[in-house]
């Protein structure tokens, strides 16, 4: 195949995934709204019958699958419908990373700018959601991973689309694999857990309203997006704080600059090891650290997009107007 | 002074120190000073930063009259290294300081307690289950000791329980990532204090050796002493780029490649070695990149009597990614008047009427100068520093034609051009082209590196191993043995429930083995 081939590939592939996406949220969205229907049903008869002592603790009435009713067939049949959607899209996505490498001349990692980044990290947050999916019970999440991959994979496209090209001096290394392949995996963890938390801090918040009730008890949500946070820090630590200055330092001899996006991925840093401090400490436990976490998600995405609007500062900025552009390429993906 | 003399409230010297001391090393205060880190870490990332971009910076001030002098007394160009910036983490690392060093003790003694007895009912704990056997208590006791240390806990048997825990590796892990961290910064601090970075343009077939004088800008930390300086030198013997004419990043130059002989020592043997981006040299401890390129139009500038009164190559800095340039040629002894020229000089020319000259590609395929010519006091001798990038115009006069219009000194190579007034000419003979080369050394980056790999141990420690307590106890009931299994997790997130079933079963799956051995 020609690299436009793999090119026209690639942008058609995400087109495709796209879709499927969109179909899977709109299965998703479907459950969902038969499942609230149900169980708004079944809680108004529970209500009336009054069912004897059970009925004491929050977790008793809302269990933690929400399966009071039982869910129905079709509600059922669309969870699997959505599952199955989810993997196939993934699949395609798979594709069109796998286009965008293979259309560079030479092959290279889909990469090289904030288009393929978005792409990657999109495709990270949708994997690691099916590779938690069983163990994590994860099935209530599913519109809002799905929602927040159709939405930002729109914004790829739309505005941070670029054509294939080859990668600027600077970011030809192999620190750009290791590099970026673990800031990937740790932004995709850590817009899972964040995701957790937002819901942690709806339950707590609503404990009993009724279109949470497909949402696990605060206890377990607490307990997912710490698994999550907890997987992600140590790699975001290894992307930031090792591989970051070790390539900082090959390609412009300092390991550490107070570049604007290594000031920000410190900030990251320190808001999750904040929050990882605040779950051990009483006080801060639950809808705190809960805070925190949204704060460091905040400042994550923050990193990745909003930065570039306000501050452009780059270490060679005058002196060699090839490797400035390979700063900021290299950092932040944009040309 | 007896306690009565006290109001309430009032608190010794001692006393107050005590709590100020409990209070500065709590987890909140803790909490707190890294949340205040982490926001007095954004006003650097959006005020440039005089040691990140000295040129933006000041640029900016020029931009912000009124702001500056407050952001300069608050010390924003330079937060990294400001007074409150400073303190917020001088008081995160003593906060961590009093926090780790009594865990550390606690954790000593800890490691070499045995596991506590079990509690009286263990069916109170948050995680239990129970089961009834056949066998005698002692059978099944001393099955579980051996059960649990596979299990790889710690094991005590009493009287009717055994107790296990297992675990003790995570409050390691957490200790060695703080104490790590206090390693990183050890790095850090000796690198910015004992260190050095400096940048230098060498024309292509020039070179450098490695003093102080020859930089072109240097930044040292505040303990750094020259005379450390490796006496190393270098010549740039060649350059090569290549330049992409098709596809979306045309225009756009890769394979950087700077051909380097090198020499250790004034008098030690020469070396050969490519330097290129992502691919630094390295002498002795200080390391040098290639971090940039550019041209230098070689000019020969005649004065008003016709003698040659300059003639060399002049660094142009890029100004834009087609290498459009800006420079400056002074010729402070041109008889009668000093001579000045200043403009820009395109690799590759070309002209519209809309945009007027430009540069077409970065390659030097047409190279072309467009420079105003002054005449008068170039303002050398007033002993101000002055930049070789700039033109001080208060002394100057603007050159016109003979007709008023506007007079430029606009040449290929190999032409030449009479200055209007008689005052001379300047001819452009040929390219030259310079890298930029910067250099520097920093003491501290393997104790660094050493902590944040360390630190990313201990991480993964404190964060995965889980420590748990596990007791089981054995009685006799009705004629069977009853068993009950109960756990603790002391991390606060595991699934014990989990753990104390595949223990059970470990204990069932154990029982028939033997049930086995004793048939056959």
């Amino acid at each position: 195949m020609t690299n436009q081939a793999w090119e026209t590939l690639s942008n058609q592939a995400v087109g495709a995934c796209g879709v499927v996406y969109f179909l899977a949220l709109l299965a998703a969205l479907a459950e969902w709204a038969i499942g609230v229907g149900a169980r708004s049903r079944a809680s108004a008869v529970n209500a009336g019958v009054k069912v004897g002592p059970g009925v004491e603790s929050a977790d008793v009435v809302l269990p933690e699958t929400g399966s009071s009713a039982g869910p129905s067939d079709r509600a059922l049949m669309l969870g699997r419908l959505t599952l199955l959607l989810t993997i196939i899209a993934v699949g395609v996505h798979a594709v069109a990373l796998l286009g965008r490498g293979m259309a560079a001349d030479p092959h290279r990692v889909p990469w090289g700018n904030m288009y393929e980044f978005t792409l990657s990290g999109t495709f990270v947050v949708a994997a690691f959601y099916l590779a938690g999916y069983a163990r994590f019970k994860l099935a209530w999440m599913a519109p809002f991973v799905l929602l927040f991959v159709v939405t930002v994979l729109m914004v790829a496209v739309l505005w941070l689309y670029e054509p294939v090209s080859p990668l600027t001096e600077a970011l030809n290394s192999y620190w750009l694999v290791i590099h970026v392949v673990s800031a990937v995996i740790s932004t995709g963890a850590f817009t899972l857990g964040g995701l957790t938390s937002l819901f942690l801090l709806l339950k707590t918040r609503w404990p009993s309203a009724t279109w949470l009730q497909r949402v696990p008890g605060p206890l377990d949500l607490d307990r997912i997006a710490y698994r999550m946070h907890a997987f992600g820090f140590p790699v975001w630590t290894f992307a930031v704080l090792i591989t970051g200055p070790i390539w900082a330092h090959e390609a412009w001899s300092t390991y550490w600059n107070w570049d604007p996006k290594e000031v920000w991925a410190f900030i990251t840093w320190v808001v999750y090891a904040a929050y990882l401090h605040a779950r051990s400490t009483a006080g801060w436990r639950g809808r705190n650290a809960a805070i925190l976490a949204l704060v460091g998600l905040a400042t994550l995405w923050f990193n990745f997009i909003g930065i570039n609007y306000f501050s452009s500062t780059s270490q060679h900025s005058y002196a060699a107007p090839v490797e400035p552009a390979a700063h900021s390429v290299l950092v932040l993906g944009r040309t | 002074m007896t306690d009565l003399d006290r109001r309430p409230g009032e608190l010794t010297l001692g006393e107050l120190l005590r709590w100020t001391w409990r209070q500065l090393t709590s987890m909140r205060t803790a909490l707190i000073l890294l949340l205040l880190l982490a926001l007095a870490a954004i006003p650097g990332s959006l005020i440039p930063q005089s040691d990140v971009d000295a040129l933006k910076t000041s640029n900016w001030q020029a931009d912000h009259p009124t702001l500056t002098p407050v952001y300069e007394k608050l010390g924003l160009f330079s937060v990294y290294d400001s007074p409150w910036f400073s303190a917020i983490y001088i008081l995160l690392m003593i906060s961590l300081v009093g926090c780790i060093i009594p865990r550390c003790l606690v954790y000593w003694r800890a490691l070499r307690a045995q596991p506590p007895a079990a509690p009286r009912n263990l069916m109170r704990l948050p995680d239990h289950l129970d089961y009834p056997v056949d066998e005698p208590v002692d059978d099944v006791l001393a099955r579980a000791a051996v059960v649990l240390k596979q299990r790889r806990y710690r094991v005590i048997t009493a009287a009717d329980a055994v107790s296990a825990e297992k675990g003790y590796l995570r409050e390691a892990g957490n200790l060695l990532f703080h104490l790590s961290v206090i390693v990183v910064l050890v790095g850090f601090a000796v690198g910015s204090l004992f260190g050095y970075k400096g940048g230098v343009i060498v024309m292509v077939k020039g070179g450098f050796s490695n003093t102080l004088t020859q930089y072109d800008d240097f930044d040292a930390g505040s303990l750094f002493d020259p005379d450390r300086m490796e006496p190393f030198s270098f010549d740039v013997k060649g350059f090569d780029a290549e330049w992409l004419v098709s596809g979306p990043r045309a225009g756009m130059a890769h394979k950087f490649d700077s051909q380097l002989t090198y020499r250790e020592t004034p008098d030690g043997p020469e070396h050969d070695y490519d330097l290129r981006v992502n691919h630094p040299l390295k002498i002795g401890g200080t390391e040098i990149f290639l971090i940039g390129h550019g041209y230098a139009p070689v000019f020969t500038i005649r004065d008003g009597d016709g003698n040659v009164t300059f003639q060399g190559p002049v660094v142009f800095l890029p100004v834009d990614q087609t290498f459009r340039s800006f420079g400056v040629v002074k010729a402070p002894y041109a008889k009668p008047t000093q001579i000045g020229l200043e403009g820009e000089f395109y690799p590759t020319y070309d002209y519209t009427r809309a945009t007027g000259p430009f540069s077409a590609f970065g390659n030097a395929l047409n190279p072309r100068v467009s420079l105003l010519a002054y005449v008068g006091d170039l303002g050398l001798e007033t002993g101000e520093a002055q930049s070789v990038y700039s033109l001080r115009k208060d002394g100057l006069k603007l050159l016109k034609k003979p007709d008023g219009s506007m007079f430029r000194v606009d040449l290929g190579v190999g032409e030449s051009v009479d200055l209007p007034d008689g005052a001379g000419s300047v001819s452009f003979d040929r390219v030259e082209r310079w890298n930029k080369i910067q250099i520097s050394r920093t003491p501290g980056t393997g104790t660094a590196l050493t902590g944040v790999c360390l630190a990313l141990l201990g991480l993964l420690g404190s964060l995965f191993i889980r420590p748990r307590r596990v007791w089981l106890r054995a009685r006799r009931s009705d004629g069977s043995t009853i068993v009950e299994l109960a756990g603790l997790d002391r991390s606060g997130g595991g699934d014990v429930g989990a753990e104390l079933a595949a223990i059970r079963s470990a204990m069932q799956t154990a029982g028939a083995d033997t049930e086995l051995e004793e048939i056959s």
